[in-house]
């Protein structure tokens, strides 16, 4: 009955339960500041928790939790490993960081009457991303991805600019095309193995494994998750998406949305299928290669020739998720560390890029390169800040994204494939050119003369922008946590199904 | 297994197919989301149709009864409709919206509508 | 609105039964086909209905914009409450068993305020949709 002595026990419920009772508080409460201040605490609060069971799961235990106290196979089982661990702790982290700076930023872009559903939107979105992260249920990976994708076509359409509705609307067709494939492909799953369990289904898999069934169940599972991850070529709903969404939103969900797919990906690839039907059977390994090079190339220079500061950064994102699917293709440790070292560093930094293109929005009323022309002399701080943001996009030593291309280029030496090292330098020139448009405009171009005067930010503003900018160079320089955590996630997921 | 044995597998297919086909080939946001029910409902009956026994009864236990339909397919299925409806609702309001500041609800005349909107920012530059 | 005297009545009559039928459904929902889903969506219909017949503003004063906000919420809170009790009773989240001194009581227990909250938030978000779409160029005054 002493609940303070289980609570350990019971963190991976809470992990969930905490922001699912947020949203509909927030709802009660009607008040857009009470509402921010509980869905605040309660991101903190998850964010806590998410740090419980990243030190419960150090060890490489496996935390398994009974919902409804109905055992495994046959209940519904959240189920914490190291590598759920660590996306959750990325998750739960944007939203406490995101959190505080959504209050000044939607002020600005929100009707205020609004205030209250956009906190209980934000606490549904954040509810669903780490309900997929925690869940051991095929059926229930569904339930929360629609949870997350609803709330998040909702908080797109709050955009401002009109394109956002219609963002949204694109975003609402591919999201539930992905999320129905989805649901096809853990159908076949449990007709083949008639368990829903994904341990249990993982177990089963091998007295199946190879029929025609499970190949369809996989192609589905593929395409369906690569859409939500927005893999070259299925990612036509990001850019607009992130361009038009009200900056906290852009921010949060570049920082998680896409990184949680692709830990769904890993989790049905590695847990579930198994690497031997993944990686001797089918042609699998070869298919990612190639799309995360066109990802890392085309995107990138498509980034390039792109005229609004969100969007180059949302091009950018796709060409980011070409490197983080590429580390999966070698299907080797060494692979898997970078793709799960670079989810978090990437998803830190894109946080911060989209946290500071929001604050240029105040000042410059818009993010096309034309307005933002000689921001930088009017606005030095969060330009700067851009720039080591954009150093992070190219992987310059000293900054997060030199780490994941470091263990990315690693991976790569390991299977002996000079060409591939090559082109991951070669994709990241492209990335110089990005940046550098922006630090032209930024620095060499006069500034507008229609620029406001007060050009004062408030600071809960600066000041989550500012951590994970400080963050990117922290992570690039003490890659304990990052490199530790991602390379026993590594570890533990190959380790599975041998 | 003959054809026919997989009757319920050509409907699912069809459905699938026909769904994904309106989603591709109509330009009328409204119309979209029709598809996209249609194919969602393919998806119900996927489910749905191996849950079914026959002879087998609701599963209740009774004395007289000793085969019965799976439940869980319905339980699953319960779910996904509730988040199609979801997805309808969400879409329709959307729709609503985008009727009401672009005046259409055909793609290409919004999509036209957004390239004169982007028109002015491109003369701004020079 | 036009003054339809046979609808009027018809509806009347009917609405309670509607109603009647979804707590039929509701409290059924253990023994045969029925629950919390299919209920709330009945109830919602009546109120829909009384809509169709009386129009929005005359349905609003019955069942105001609040109250249907208020449902939609509340109900995930009783779920979530059960889910909590459960947590608070020594056992899991959700876990029904240790809700009453008896096992299987307890399951009913549990199942029985699941159901509730699920139809209140049901029977709330479809009043929810309907409302915000019938409101659509009824409360500004053109056709949207």
């Amino acid at each position: 009955m002493n609940l303070a002595a289980h609570l350990p026990a019971h963190l991976p419920a809470l992990q969930v339960v905490l922001p699912l009772l947020a949203a509909p508080l927030a709802v009660l409460l009607r008040s857009g500041n009470a509402a921010f201040v509980l869905v605040t605490a309660v991101a903190w609060a998850a964010f806590a928790v998410s740090l419980g069971l990243w030190q419960q799961t150090g060890a490489g235990a496996v935390i398994s939790y009974a919902i409804g106290s109905w055992p495994a196979p046959w209940g519904i089982e959240l189920r914490v490993d190291r590598l759920s661990a660590f996306v959750l702790v990325l998750v739960s982290g944007m939203a406490a960081i995101v959190l505080p700076y959504c209050r000044q930023s939607i002020e600005r872009e929100i009707p205020k009457e609004q205030h209250y559903l956009f906190y209980a939107m934000f606490a549904l979105c954040l509810t669903g991303l780490l309900g997929i992260t925690i869940t051991g249920d095929a059926f229930n990976v569904f339930v929360f991805l629609e949870v997350s994708s609803l709330s998040t076509y909702v908080l797109i359409a709050l955009g401002r600019d009109r394109r956002a509705l219609m963002a949204a609307y694109q975003y609402l067709i591919m999201g539930t095309i992905g999320a129905t494939f989805i649901v096809i492909g853990v159908g076949l799953l449990y007709l083949s193995t008639g368990t829903l369990n994904l341990a249990d289904i993982g177990a089963r898999l091998p007295q199946v494994s190879g029929s025609r069934p499970v190949l369809a169940a996989l192609a589905f599972l593929t395409v369906g998750i690569c859409l939500k991850l927005a893999l070259f070529p299925l990612h036509q709903w990001l850019p607009s998406a992130y361009t038009y969404a009200p900056s906290a939103v852009s921010a949060f969900l570049a920082a998680t949305a896409t990184k949680v797919s692709v830990y769904v990906l890993l989790r049905f690839y590695f847990s579930v299928f198994g690497e031997s039907l993944l990686f001797d059977r089918l042609p699998l390994p070869e298919i990612m290669l190639l799309l995360s090079l066109a990802a890392m190339f085309i995107a990138s220079a498509l980034a390039i020739f792109q005229d609004d500061l969100k969007r180059i950064f949302a091009y950018s994102s796709v060409a980011q998720i070409g490197y983080i699917t590429l580390g999966l293709s070698f299907g080797s440790e060494s692979g898997l560390t970078a793709t799960v070292v670079h989810l978090f560093n990437h998803g830190l930094t894109k946080g911060a890029l989209f946290m500071l293109a929001g604050i240029l929005v105040i000042v410059a009323g818009g993010t096309s390169l034309s307005r933002l022309s000689g921001i930088g002399k009017a606005m030095p701080l969060a330009s700067f800040g851009i720039v080591l943001g954009g150093l992070s996009l190219i992987g310059v030593p000293g900054t997060v994204g030199f780490v994941s291309k470091w263990y990315l280029v690693l991976a790569a030496l390991e299977q002996g494939q000079w060409w591939l090292v090559m082109a991951i330098v070669a994709s990241s020139l492209l990335a110089v050119v990005y940046v550098w448009r922006f630090v032209e405009i930024a620095w060499f171009r006069e500034p507008r003369a229609d620029l406001p005067k007060d050009r004062r930010i408030p600071l809960s503003l600066q000041i989550p922008a500012g951590l994970l900018v400080a963050a990117t160079v922290y992570f690039g320089l003490d890659t304990s946590f990052t490199v530790g955590s991602a390379a026993a996630a590594a570890e533990q997921l190959l380790g599975m199904n041998q | 297994m003959s054809l026919a044995g997989h009757f319920s597998y050509w409907v699912t297919i069809f459905l699938m197919v026909a769904g994904l086909f309106i989603l591709i080939s109509r330009g009328n946001l409204i119309k979209k989301l029709v598809g996209l029910g249609i194919f969602q409902t393919s998806v119900y009956l996927l489910y749905i149709a191996p849950g079914k026994l026959i002879g087998g009864t609701a599963p209740i236990l009774a004395d007289n009864f000793t085969v019965y339909s799976n439940p869980l397919p319905h339980v699953l299925i319960l779910t996904a409709i509730v988040v199609g409806v979801a997805t309808l609702a969400l879409g329709l309001a959307l729709t609503v919206r985008i009727r009401e500041t672009y005046g259409s609800i055909e793609e290409d005349e919004i999509l036209a509508a957004d390239l004169v909107d982007d028109a002015p920012a491109a003369e701004e530059k020079r | 609105m036009r003054n339809d005297l046979v609808l009027r009545v018809i509806a009347k009559l009917l609405i309670p039964f509607i109603l009647l039928f979804a707590l039929y459904v509701q409290f059924h929902g253990e023994l045969g086909p029925g629950g919390g889903f299919q209920a709330g969506v009945i109830a919602a219909a009546a109120i829909v209905l009384h809509v169709l017949i009386f129009g929005l503003d005359a349905t609003r004063r019955i069942v105001p914009e609040r109250l249907v906000e208020t449902m939609l919420a509340a109900g995930v809170l009783i779920y979530a409450g059960v889910g909590v009790a459960g947590l608070l009773l020594g056992g899991n989240f959700l876990d029904y068993f240790v809700l009453s001194g008896d096992r299987v009581y307890g399951q009913l227990r549990g199942i029985f305020w699941v159901e509730v909250g699920v139809a209140v938030t049901v029977s709330g978000v479809m009043l929810k949709i309907f409302y915000m779409f019938a409101a659509r160029g009824h409360d500004d005054g053109e056709d949207a």
